[in-house]
Formats: C-alpha cells, sequence, structure tokens
C-alpha cells in the first residue's frame, strides 16, 4: 500500500524548479501530483510520478539530489468533513502526519490526498481498519 | 625503506657538524655573489665571519616574498646566467611573481631530495609514477618527475588536467603511485565514479599529495576512495620545490630534510623564534643551493617542529602537517580562522568529504562569514526539519571550533566549483567596501 515518492533537494535559485520538470518532460515522465515544502533558502520538491525509478535516474543525472521515500494515497469523499474524517483516526492514535498534499485527479468521485506520517505500517493498518480507502500503485497508475 | 640511509639516519652530532659547515659556506657565498644579502647583512651590522655555530643562524636577517618580488627576475641569482639550467616561477596572483634558478648541482639535490620522498611512499624502481602536478613554470611536475627518474621509476608525465585521460591512463598502465594535489585525487576519484571506475580497483598503492593545504579528513577518503596509502609532501619554488619534507610510513609529521635546509619557527607577528613544538610561521634557509640560496625565507606556512625521534629510524626532524597559511588565515571579527577548521567541523558532521566554500562580508560595520556546503546524497532528506537540524548541527560544530558564528547555507551538489590545481575556499568579499 505504499506509494513510491520522488523528494527533490532544490537550492533557492532561478530556474531550478524549471530545470528538474523540464528533464522530465524531455524523457516523458508524467507528474501525478506535486507539492513544494520551501524555506527562505532551499526547498524540497515532492512528485508522485509514472517512473519514479526512472525519474531518479534521469534527475540524478541532471545532478540533482534525489530520494525516493515512501507515502501513503488515500481516497476521501469530496466533501466538506472527508479529509478531516480520516485524520482525527490518525490524530485519535496519536500519529504525527509528516506532510500532507493533494492528487490534481480525482479517483471515481474520490479526492486523493498524499501523506506520510512518522510511522507509515501503523497508519497503513489503522486506515484500514477504518475502512479508508488506500490506493495501491496501479490505482495511482490508472487516475 | 631509505633512499639514502647514510644521510637519513645520521647522528644528531653529525647532522649539526655537517648543516654548520654547510650553512657557513651559504652565507660566505650569499653575500659575496648578492648585493641584496650584503646590503642587508650590512645594515644588521654582521658579516659572514659571525656565523660561528647554528644558534648564529638568528642573527641574519629574514627573507620575505617581497624581498624577492622586489629583486624580480635574477636578483636573487648567486650563479652567472650561463651556470643557471632551469627557471621556475611561482604564481604570480598577489604581485610580481618570484623566479627561482637552479644549478645543475641545484637539479641534483633536487632529485636526491625528491627521490626520498617517493622512497618513503614505497616507491621503487618497478613503481609506475603518475605525475598530475603542473609541469611547467611550476615546480610540481619537474620536482617529482626528477626524483622519479633518480629511482628509475616508469614515469607518466601526465601533467594536471584531461581527467577522464588522467583515469584512463591509471587504468590502462596500471599506475602504482600517484602524484597531484589533494582536492585533485579527490576530484579524479569523482569523476572516475562517473565513467564507472571504481577508483579502489585501481592499482595505485600509493600518492604523494601537496601544493596545497589539506587535512587528516581528507586523507582518510583519499585513502578510502583509492585504496591506497597517502603521504603528505612538502616544499616551495623559493626554497626548491617539492622535496623539502615529506612524511614517512609513520604519518606523523614530515620529516625535513636538514643535510639540506634549516627549519625554524617564529611568530609572524612578532617575528620572535618560538621553541619546538610551538606553532608559528616556517622559516627556511636553504644549505646547498648554489643558484639561488635562501637565507631564513619566511614562509608564511603555519606548523611547528617535531623533535621526538621518530619510529622509521630516521633523525630529520618533522614539522607537522601545514595548519594554515599566515594570509589565509583569515581575520574575521578578530578571531583568526582557518579553512582546515571549518572542514574538520563539516566532516564531523556530515561524515562525508565537504565540498564547501567561505564567504565573508561586511553588511555594515561587523564581519560576516557564509560557509556554502553542498549537500549530499547521503545526508539529504525528504524533511525540511532535517534538513534544517543538519543546518544547525554545521553551525554550532563550527561555532564551537572556529569561535565565532556562521551562517551554512546548503547548496546543490556540484554547484561549488572544483579546481584541478588549488582549491579555492575562501571569497573575501569585505575589501570591496569602505
Amino acid at each position: 500500500m505504499k506509494i513510491k515518492q520522488l523528494s527533490i533537494f532544490l537550492e533557492n535559485k532561478r530556474g531550478r524548479l524549471y530545470e528538474a520538470l523540464s528533464a522530465l518532460a524531455k524523457e516523458g515522465i508524467n507528474i501525478r501530483a506535486l507539492s513544494i515544502a520551501d524555506t527562505s533558502e532551499f526547498g524540497i520538491l515532492r512528485l508522485i510520478v509514472t517512473d519514479p525509478e526512472k525519474a531518479k535516474e534521469i534527475l540524478e543525472n541532471n545532478e540533482f539530489t534525489v530520494k525516493l521515500t515512501n507515502v501513503i494515497a488515500i481516497a476521501v469523499a469530496d466533501k466538506p468533513g472527508g479529509l478531516a474524517e480520516a485524520l482525527k483516526y490518525l490524530y485519535d492514535a496519536n500519529i504525527n502526519i509528516e506532510y500532507i498534499y493533494a492528487f490534481v485527479e480525482k479517483s471515481g468521485e474520490k479526492a486523493v490526498v498524499v501523506l506520510r506520517t512518522e510511522n507509515l505500517d501503523k497508519t497503513i493498518s489503522l486506515l484500514q481498519q477504518k475502512d479508508i480507502n488506500l490506493l495501491s500503485w496501479n490505482d495511482v497508475l490508472a487516475l | 625503506m631509505y633512499w639514502n640511509k647514510e644521510y637519513e639516519c645520521m647522528s644528531e652530532e653529525k647532522l649539526r657538524e655537517l648543516q654548520l659547515q654547510r650553512l657557513q659556506t651559504t652565507v660566505k657565498r650569499a653575500y659575496e655573489k648578492i648585493p641584496y644579502y650584503r646590503n642587508k647583512f650590512n645594515e644588521a651590522g654582521i658579516t659572514p665571519e659571525d656565523i660561528k655555530n647554528l644558534e648564529d643562524l638568528k642573527k641574519i636577517p629574514y627573507t620575505s616574498k617581497a624581498d624577492l618580488r622586489e629583486v624580480y627576475p635574477f636578483g636573487m641569482f648567486a650563479s652567472p646566467i650561463e651556470d643557471i639550467v632551469e627557471i621556475h616561477m611561482s604564481s604570480g596572483t598577489t604581485g610580481k611573481p618570484v623566479v627561482a634558478g637552479y644549478t645543475l648541482n641545484d637539479i641534483e639535490v633536487w632529485a636526491e631530495v625528491m627521490a626520498r620522498c617517493l622512497t618513503m611512499a614505497g616507491a621503487t624502481k618497478k613503481d609506475i609514477v603518475q605525475v598530475a602536478y603542473g609541469y611547467g613554470l611550476f615546480t610540481g611536475g619537474f620536482g617529482v618527475h626528477y626524483g622519479a627518474r633518480k629511482i628509475g621509476c616508469m614515469i607518466v608525465p601526465a601533467s594536471a588536467g584531461n581527467t577522464r585521460r588522467q583515469i584512463e591512463i591509471m587504468r590502462d598502465f596500471g599506475t602504482t603511485i600517484l602524484t597531484c594535489t589533494p582536492s585533485y585525487a579527490l576530484y579524479m576519484a569523482e569523476v572516475a565514479q562517473e565513467m564507472g571506475i571504481e577508483p579502489s580497483n585501481l592499482k595505485l598503492k600509493s600518492g604523494c599529495f601537496g601544493a596545497e593545504m589539506w587535512t587528516e579528513a581528507m586523507r582518510v577518503e583519499i585513502e578510502k576512495r583509492f585504496g591506497l596509502n597517502a603521504y603528505n609532501i612538502y616544499g616551495l619554488t623559493e626554497i626548491i620545490g617539492p622535496g623539502v619534507a615529506h612524511e614517512c610510513h609513520e604519518k606523523k609529521g614530515l620529516h625535513v630534510f636538514e643535510d639540506h635546509f634549516i627549519a625554524e619557527i617564529i611568530d609572524p607577528e612578532t617575528g620572535d623564534s618560538l621553541p619546538d613544538g610551538k606553532r608559528g610561521e616556517l622559516v627556511l634557509t636553504t644549505l646547498t643551493r648554489e643558484g639561488m640560496p635562501m637565507l631564513r625565507f619566511r614562509t608564511r606556512d603555519i606548523t611547528s617542529i617535531i623533535k621526538e625521534k621518530c619510529l622509521c629510524g630516521r633523525t630529520f626532524s618533522r614539522i607537522e602537517r601545514i595548519r594554515g597559511r599566515t594570509d589565509d588565515m583569515i581575520k574575521v571579527r578578530g578571531v583568526m580562522l582557518f579553512p582546515y577548521q571549518i572542514e574538520k567541523a563539516i566532516l564531523e558532521v556530515q561524515g562525508v568529504e565537504p565540498h564547501y566554500q567561505i564567504v565573508i562580508t561586511r553588511p555594515q560595520y561587523l564581519d560576516e562569514i557564509e560557509v556554502m556546503v553542498e549537500m549530499s546524497k547521503e545526508t539529504f532528506s525528504d524533511e525540511i526539519k532535517h534538513i534544517e537540524n543538519l543546518k544547525k548541527k554545521l553551525e554550532r560544530r563550527i561555532e564551537e571550533i572556529v569561535g565565532i558564528r556562521v551562517k551554512v547555507s546548503l547548496v546543490e551538489p556540484k554547484s561549488l566549483p572544483r579546481s584541478e590545481g588549488k582549491a579555492k575556499r575562501i571569497i573575501d568579499k569585505r575589501s570591496l567596501k569602505e
């Protein structure tokens, strides 16, 4: 149930985001979800792409520092409170969220959210118990 | 293994006797043949006859790099031009260059001391020595070349640069000894890996690295990357070039070839002599140079003298690895700071060889130091807080070591300039603002 995410170190320098994305575009890598965490000096670009291993290689060949990180993707009802409901389970179980961001595409009528917590295995089993819809890699590719 | 056991293991008493006799000859030659020295002696009210023992060396005034520039180009030569067979020159980045002239005998001495250095690094006539120091006016390439030829090694005079070819040569020829600047060695390891060649699979067994300041941490890294024994070599154009001092297999300081050079340590600010073991500026006197004798030359290199007998059996005293240069010694907010201190801190925190640059500015009235450190694959984390922690740890460790607060900026890998010669570690922008 874990999904591979690419994390890329970016200096806050003109053109670096463009360079990373255009390197991927040239090789036909499609981006399914994206977020940037930034500070005043650097940022971390996080991507869910169609072929993470190949994307990592492409970026490394272009002198980027890249890491593959495990995250999970959940589908929640696209209505007020849909995400909050899922997060409440984590809150009750005392699991801290490290970061969260959303897919642009929907899964049927549901919104898809990428999540990383301090304990992914525990999160997965908890959410499964609570019948939250966790997406497999194939589900993500099919979005 | 010794190249010249008779001299390298000479008894202390005999050595001092030899030094005195050679010093008296050198002083006399300098006084008689070089007007610059004659004037200096006259001003100081001394004559060569006043040098009656080794202690009397202290009566002779220092020679500085500025003095040598004043007499550019040939004013320090003690031999007529027809006896000078070779010229070398130190880079003139801070003014006029310094020209060094060698007689045939000087070249012979150079080959002798370099043969001793290479032998300390394990060289025999069976070895293949790749000289990746620059050939040309710089002394590095030719110095190693002459020493290796004296031993009878197979020399690969690759000179510096053309890194991919250097690596192909090492692989194809089976080079066993590499000689270059330490930062270039690390650069070569990086390039080799990019070429798909694992540096530790090369046949290298040892290397003589010098011509720039480096640290114990860099030694560990070079040794690990290439699977070789890395030795520290010291020398300078004004004295002879490489071959003034070199490490034996103990790797605990560099033996100064005291039958050819006398080393002293002084306080760089007051000029007072310092006792053995105390760190200060290294001052060198040549004992056998004919073309350009040098009396009490201030090297600007910071080190100390180790008198204790070395386990290798050589009687020559040692100097510790160069700790800094009096002119790279940057004074920031009144505190003395050396790049190697910062390097040590980064290595301790990151655990990998650092690529870094120190930028000093004075935005208002106070100096500010920014240390740019390249993010490494090993330390990159997906989480902002880990990276911020890394940054804070670096800042804290640097502050503990140098005693002033610095700002660390993490930059992308390979974004700082790499060098094929001397690494540019410090960018001082203070002089631009007054």
